[in-house]
């Protein structure tokens, strides 16, 4: 897998994994953080950068305030050292906060920025999850080239679809994506998920693939089933894996966690 | 601090407000002058506060308080949402030939046309001496053009008459911006766009309308055709294990 701008690949460094969506709102953060907490079970040391510029909500998720935030560290009046704080769930967090509107445009100065701050964590973790922005915006093209490989999480609903395939053509034509994750969220059934990933890789097969000259693959990494508990462990502000363990949707994210790092 | 007394509201000093009001046929009423009184007063100030005292339109800051929630609103929702920036062209030239009560009349005729023109959840405001802004929520990116083409239309075919036996029939130049869904952005770059938008139009020639190209859907009907046709024979992914959203062992 390519991966354009990648950092420096001669020193051991974590995996970065990109989660985008093509759409809001289906769930995107509810499984970045979900997963990292399932990741950070098994052993594994875990960050989440919270790379939705400028419409950060992980804080709300993990029930954080965070005094010192990547804005802070942009701006020079923090390290960037003090601004990775521990989660609950085990696992570390880099959080945009607010302020960051200045960076829904992607300038040099932005670029610069999150490349130094990727570069300098990459070597104190084995993964990295960059939480992005929805939508293809330039920032977030820019957030998941840095990335080695890419999830995107989509839904079954037509519109969830339709923009996760947008991404996806997106993603295979400007920057060279071969394989790209998915993670069919909110399922009537468990395994629905293989229908939506088969109707995309199919009209994948007969538009994207052509046209790039190359196999466009997408790998289902699982499917999380409609659960009330997910609603339950959010308005706890608490972490579904760490809340309610038990329930469907935290028992699939534990399964997602496996494909990621058997 | 101890606890004050009840605010008596006879003692109150509402003259120069219930003047105001009055002026601007706001009734508050001749009733007592209890809390619900002092309420409608409040209401009727913050009324008077929103709007342009020639045209009635929202004002700049009524406005600007509209735009920064919708841009905050599409910033979640995704929806897609267009900023107008409309200014008369040569309006200085009605003002030095007719006189400024002319030009008067022009504005108020330009705002009932614009008001005409949008649907009642659109807000329309005089931005500054000669220039209007409408903030049109839930507008979908592929009729932008035709609403402010519109407008542009109405406006040209509408006659003012300013005098015994004068009448004159103003242009406007217009740019429109939609606001970047998913993205959290600032109303002040919103309007920043929509300006530069409204400068190519002058630019161009005045009396037309430049609304900022949109990234065309990147997915052609025949895509959605076959991403949405019925999945009953599809093949399922091979090459991949299993899936399902039940627990495995860890190796």
């Amino acid at each position: 897998m390519t991966a354009p701008a990648s950092p420096d690949s001669s020193a051991p460094r974590a995996r970065i994994l990109a989660v985008t969506s093509g759409k809001g709102g289906v769930g995107k953060t509810f499984v970045s953080a979900n997963l990292a907490a399932a990741l950070a079970r098994r052993g594994l040391r875990v960050l989440v950068l919270d790379a939705d510029l400028g419409l950060a909500n992980l804080d709300v998720v993990l029930n954080l305030h965070p005094k010192v935030t990547l804005h802070d560290v942009f701006t020079g009046q923090a390290t960037l050292a003090q601004a990775v704080l521990p989660a609950p769930g085990g696992f570390s967090v880099l959080l945009a906060g607010s302020g960051l509107v200045e960076y829904s445009r992607l300038t040099p100065e932005v670029r610069d920025q999150l490349l130094e701050v990727i570069q300098t964590v990459t070597p104190r973790f084995d993964i990295v999850l960059l939480d992005t922005g929805a939508g293809i915006s330039e920032v977030v093209l820019y957030t998941v080239s840095l990335a080695d490989e890419v999830l995107i999480v989509v839904t079954p609903e037509p519109t969830s679809m339709t923009d996760a395939y947008a991404t996806i053509k997106v993603l295979a034509t400007q920057q060279s994506r071969r394989e790209i994750r998915l993670v069919v969220n909110q399922v009537a059934r468990a395994g629905d998920g293989r229908g939506v990933a088969a109707q995309l890789q199919q009209v994948v097969d007969r538009f994207v693939g052509p046209s790039v000259g190359e196999p466009v693959k997408l790998a289902l990494l699982g499917d999380v089933p409609t659960d009330a508990s997910v609603r339950d462990a959010v308005k706890k502000r608490q972490l579904l894996v760490e809340a309610l363990p038990g329930s469907p949707a935290a028992q699939a994210v534990a399964a997602l966690a496996l494909r990621v790092s058997p | 601090m101890s606890r004050s007394a009840p605010l008596p509201l006879d003692a109150l000093q509402l003259d120069a407000a219930l003047q105001l009001l009055g002026r601007a046929g706001h009734a508050v009423g001749d009733g007592p002058r209890d809390a619900a009184w002092l309420q409608r007063v409040i209401d009727g100030l913050c009324e008077l506060s929103s709007r342009d005292a020639l045209t009635g339109l929202s004002n700049r800051r009524q406005f600007e308080l509209t735009l920064d929630r919708e841009a905050d609103r599409v910033a979640r929702s995704g929806e897609a949402a267009l900023v107008l920036l409309l200014d008369i062209d040569h309006f200085k030239r009605v003002n030095d030939t007719y006189g400024h009560a002319a030009g008067d009349l022009v504005l108020q005729a330009v705002a009932r046309a614009l008001q005409e023109c949008v649907r009642p959840m659109d807000t329309v405001a005089r931005y500054g001496g000669e220039e209007f802004a409408i903030v049109l929520p839930n507008c979908q990116t592929a009729f932008g053009q035709a609403v402010a083409e519109r407008i542009r239309r109405t406006v040209e075919s509408r006659v003012v008459t300013v005098g015994p036996g004068v009448s004159l029939a103003v242009t406007l130049s217009a740019g429109g911006a939609f606001a970047p869904p998913w993205v959290r952005s600032s109303a002040r770059l919103w309007m920043e766009r929509a300006d530069a938008q409204l400068y190519r139009a002058k630019d161009e020639g005045r009396n037309r309308t430049c609304i900022e190209p949109t990234a065309v859907s990147l997915v052609s009907a025949e895509e959605k055709s076959m991403l949405f046709a019925t999945s009953a024979s599809l093949p399922l992914l091979d090459g991949d294990p299993p899936v399902t959203a039940s627990p495995r062992e860890a190796p």
